[in-house]
């Protein structure tokens, strides 16, 4: 099996792993991150979410082959307890959820867009989040918090 | 003399489980460790919990550890279903924590030398005249929770109450944000291994034979499981399982299924079945008025699918003849014993642990897929084995909610004012939950090789709700009605509990005639309700939910409102929403409000957070969702076929809670789709003119509710 290197949550890997395999596959099954989650193993749902070179992507049908030398960002890479990204932060605020499992690829979603727009409109964020489903209807609250950690990254 | 007054009651659940310390224990350095039955589904159930405890008890929160429930320690609530466990665990927690608190007053009275009326507890600091103090955690050894609840203890009144009635934040949320490991797909056990199952895409089809010759050679397959019907693969790892499936699938022959209804026609299909039939209620009208005219409405839903965002988990391990289970289940008693019966083995060897899933919305597979653990386990050695569906498995051999026609006749006099109501259900049963019949409920049950039958959805009885039934005699003062329930004993698409069960099916169904008769009677639909109402609770959230709405907006072209109510079983949550949709052939719904009354609302936001996110989800299943089959198999088996409502299709949603702290909780999670299903229909024909009985209402059902009305 080939060694593919890539950086991950700002740390250089070498994984051993079939070129086929999945990223979710080797970041769950083999490098023990659990916070990007499998939905769907379609790209449907949006669970999976991780940064690729700063975009949100699907990992659950994302082969290792394409992620050779690229930055990936999961949802333990966005920050911690002690130093939170603005978004983690206003998802408390806003108690932005209910079961809480599309949560991780939604943030990451969020921190894409806050990235190349930084003040974006409430209907830019839902077009953003588009291609993340959350079934227990917690859009909107969703939509405040994104809308509030960019206000607050503003003027911070 | 006077007579004694009646023996003050427990609560449900502390009948079932008196023991005080089962609910409450004092640990550690000031950590006070609470055990509810219930379990957290995303609703905020564990952080309202711990507001009632911390209120009774007089401790901060952030000293409350609460407890996942198990089969080994935790109290026996059943299941965590029908928006009861502010009512049941909550009650029970309320009366536990007085009673225990009077327990440590006595006890630090006694050590203290100080009456007990003079004693006071703050942050689980007992002090009292001349600075004496002792805390719970001191006197813990001295007060044995060992003894039995009593009826006698009064929790504290409304005004003393400083958590309760609060909005909290959720105490599961920073974990979840944090990627905190929480829920059981993240959770890792010690060799762990991991298991697939083996299920046909034809509906009913029967594992005839099986080559293993493939699979045998796939790397780091551990074991293939047989038993009858029953096949899966045992692997190191998720990936190996998967590959090891792919190759199985590869050997195997089925035989022909059992053909599934015409979807295009399920009224038709639900109307033809052999069906037990149940007279729900009457009421007769003292005089007889006589009808002028009759109206006769069928109204239809399709199933609906739970469509968890999270596949179902579970994880079981086995020691010689005892089993531990890791599980999503809403009931893990009830699980438990489905378990047993499966296994021929007693309760007490099989230990069922409760851990963090996806939002369910009633009975998933997350039962089915801790049987498939367990016999996968059996095949480990000892190892743990974690078993996780696929999105296709979830959307096809999952319980659905159940389908139905409802017919309403409605008697109108010479005034339109309603003098007769006659209101029938078609559906196959609402549940078919674990744990509650002499024959399991899990589906490898029905595949394994001396199968049990798959079992026919029932209804829970009128005093539970109902099921097809729920919800379906009217609040409102008809003089005169019959409600008869017909409950399909066939069920080529399996059905179980769907959140709300018959309730969203039969609310829109009486809604959408009550909007009717007032548009023919030229009378506004929320007079027309108000008149017809005499309750007041259920007035108030009427007129709340008007005055948000401003009630009623000027008459815009392609914008339409409507209005509904109920309140959730007759006895929960009272809801009123209004809806305004904007549209022509195809419908948005832009804004939903809605007024709530729950009684106490134990956490404001946690109730707006769940009438919000009912709001929205029961839009989604009036605008998108419909279980899509042909005569063969499930066809809507992912995202793309089962679409449900997107970020950028959401309304706005706005909600208004009518707080009554003096009058006892009762929950939120379902009292919103019934109302919100109704509201919008009642929108689409303010706005359209035209009135949609067949959900869901898409552009062809607008189309050919036109043609029909030109």
């Amino acid at each position: 099996m080939p060694t593919i290197q890539f950086q991950l949550n700002g740390t250089a890997v070498a994984v051993d792993a079939d070129p086929d395999q999945t990223l979710l596959d080797v970041l769950r099954g083999r490098l023990g991150i659990t916070g990007a989650h499998f939905g769907c193993g379609a790209g449907e749902c949006g669970a999976c979410h991780v940064m690729v070179d700063g975009r949100a992507m699907a990992s659950c049908d994302m082969p290792m082959w394409s992620v050779a030398d690229r930055d990936v960002v999961t949802l333990e890479g966005l920050g911690t307890v002690e130093q939170p990204h603005p978004l983690q932060r206003a998802f408390i605020s806003e108690q932005a959820m209910q079961c809480g499992y599309c949560v991780s690829g939604i943030l990451i979603s969020a921190a894409a867009l806050l990235k190349r727009n930084p003040s974006p409109t409430e209907a830019e964020v839902r077009a953003a989040l588009d291609r993340n489903l959350c079934r227990c209807g917690s859009h909107n609250r969703m939509v405040r918090a994104v809308l509030r950690a960019a206000s607050e990254m503003a003027t911070s | 003399m006077s007579a004694p007054s009646p023996a003050p009651k427990l609560p449900v659940s502390l009948v079932a489980n008196p023991r005080l310390s089962s609910w409450i224990k004092f640990t550690g350095e000031g950590r006070v460790a609470i055990s509810p039955g219930k379990v957290e589904i995303g609703q905020g159930i564990v952080t309202a919990l711990a507001q009632i405890a911390a209120d009774e008890l007089d401790v901060d929160i952030t000293r409350i550890e609460m407890v996942r429930a198990s089969t080994a320690t935790s109290p026996n609530e059943g299941v965590t279903s029908g928006s009861l466990s502010i009512q049941q665990s909550g009650r029970a927690l309320r009366h536990v924590g007085a009673e225990v608190r009077q327990h440590f007053l006595a006890a630090a009275s006694e050590r203290l030398g100080v009456d007990a009326s003079l004693l006071v507890i703050n942050d689980g600091v007992i002090s009292g005249p001349g600075n004496v103090r002792t805390s719970y955690w001191e006197l813990a050894h001295d007060v044995l929770l060992d003894d039995d609840a009593t009826a006698g203890a009064k929790a504290k009144s409304v005004a003393k109450r400083t958590v309760a009635g609060h909005s909290v934040q959720r105490v599961d949320i920073p974990d979840k944000v944090f990627a905190r490991p929480r829920f059981i797909h993240d959770c890792v056990l010690p060799g762990l291994l991991h298991g697939r199952v083996l299920r046909p895409d034809i509906s009913g089809a029967k594992l005839i034979a099986l080559d293993e010759t493939a699979t045998r050679a796939v790397p780091d397959l551990v074991a293939i499981v047989r038993d009858g019907g029953f096949a899966g693969v045992v692997a190191n790892s998720e990936a190996a399982a998967e590959v090891a499936l792919k190759a199985l699938r590869k050997g195997v022959n089925w035989s022909a299924g059992e053909p599934l209804p015409d979807e295009d026609d399920l009224a038709g299909f639900l109307k033809s079945q052999p069906v037990e039939t149940t007279v729900i209620n009457t009421r007769t009208a003292a005089s007889t008025k006589k009808a002028a005219r009759t109206l006769r409405r069928q109204y239809t839903r399709p199933y609906i699918a739970h469509a968890s965002i999270a596949p179902s988990c579970a994880m079981a391990q086995w020691d010689g003849d005892h089993v531990h289970v890791w599980t999503h289940s809403q009931g893990i008693y009830l699980l438990r014993a489905d378990l047993a019966i499966v296994l021929e083995l007693p309760a007490e060897n099989i230990v069922v642990e409760h851990m963090e899933g996806a939002g369910c919305y009633g009975h998933n597979a997350a039962d089915d897929v801790a049987l498939d653990a367990v016999l996968l386990a059996k095949a480990a050695d000892g190892r743990p084995v974690r078993v996780q569906w696929s999105r296709h498995d979830e959307m096809s051999h999952a319980p659905f909610g159940a389908a139905m026609a409802i017919e309403i006749e409605a008697d109108l006099d010479a005034d339109n004012e309603i003098v007769g109501w006659c209101h029938e259900i078609w559906s196959n049963g609402h549940t078919a939950r674990p744990g509650r019949a002499a024959q399991p409920a899990l589906l490898a049950a029905s595949e394994i090789a001396n199968p049990y039958p798959r079992m026919i959805s029932t209804n829970p009885p009128a005093a539970n709700g109902g099921g097809g039934d729920r919800n379906s005699v009217p609040l409102y003062d008809l003089p005169d009605w019959t409600i008869t329930s017909h409950r399909l004993l066939t069920m080529p698409v399996r059905t179980s509990a769907l959140r709300t069960l018959g309730a969203q099916g039969n609310v829109f169904a009486i809604e959408s005639l009550l909007d009717e008769i007032a548009a023919v009677r030229g009378e506004d639909p929320i007079a027309f309700r108000l008149r017809h109402l005499r309750d007041e609770r259920a007035k108030d959230v009427i007129r709340a939910a008007a005055r948000r709405a401003a009630w009623k907006p000027e008459k815009r072209t392609s914008i339409g409102h409507g209005v509904a109510f109920a309140r959730y079983k007759n006895t929960g949550a009272y809801c009123a929403a209004i809806a305004e949709i904007e549209g022509t052939d195809d419908i948005r719904v832009k804004r939903l409000k809605l007024a709530v009354d729950v009684g106490e609302a134990i956490n404001p936001d946690g109730v707006i957070n769940q009438i919000e996110g009912g709001a929205i989800q029961a839009a989604s299943w009036v605008l998108k969702e419909r279980v899509r089959f042909d005569r063969t198999r499930m066809t809507s088996t992912s995202w793309t076929d089962y679409p449900i409502l997107t970020f950028s299709e959401v309304p706005a949603v706005d909600v208004e809670i009518i707080q009554r702290p003096e009058i006892e909780p009762v929950g939120a999670g379902e009292a919103a789709h019934g109302p919100v299903t109704a509201a919008i229909a009642n929108a689409v024909y303010d706005c359209l003119g035209v009135r949609v009985r067949d959900l869901p209402i898409t552009r062809d059902k607008i189309i050919a509710a036109m043609e029909l009305a030109s």
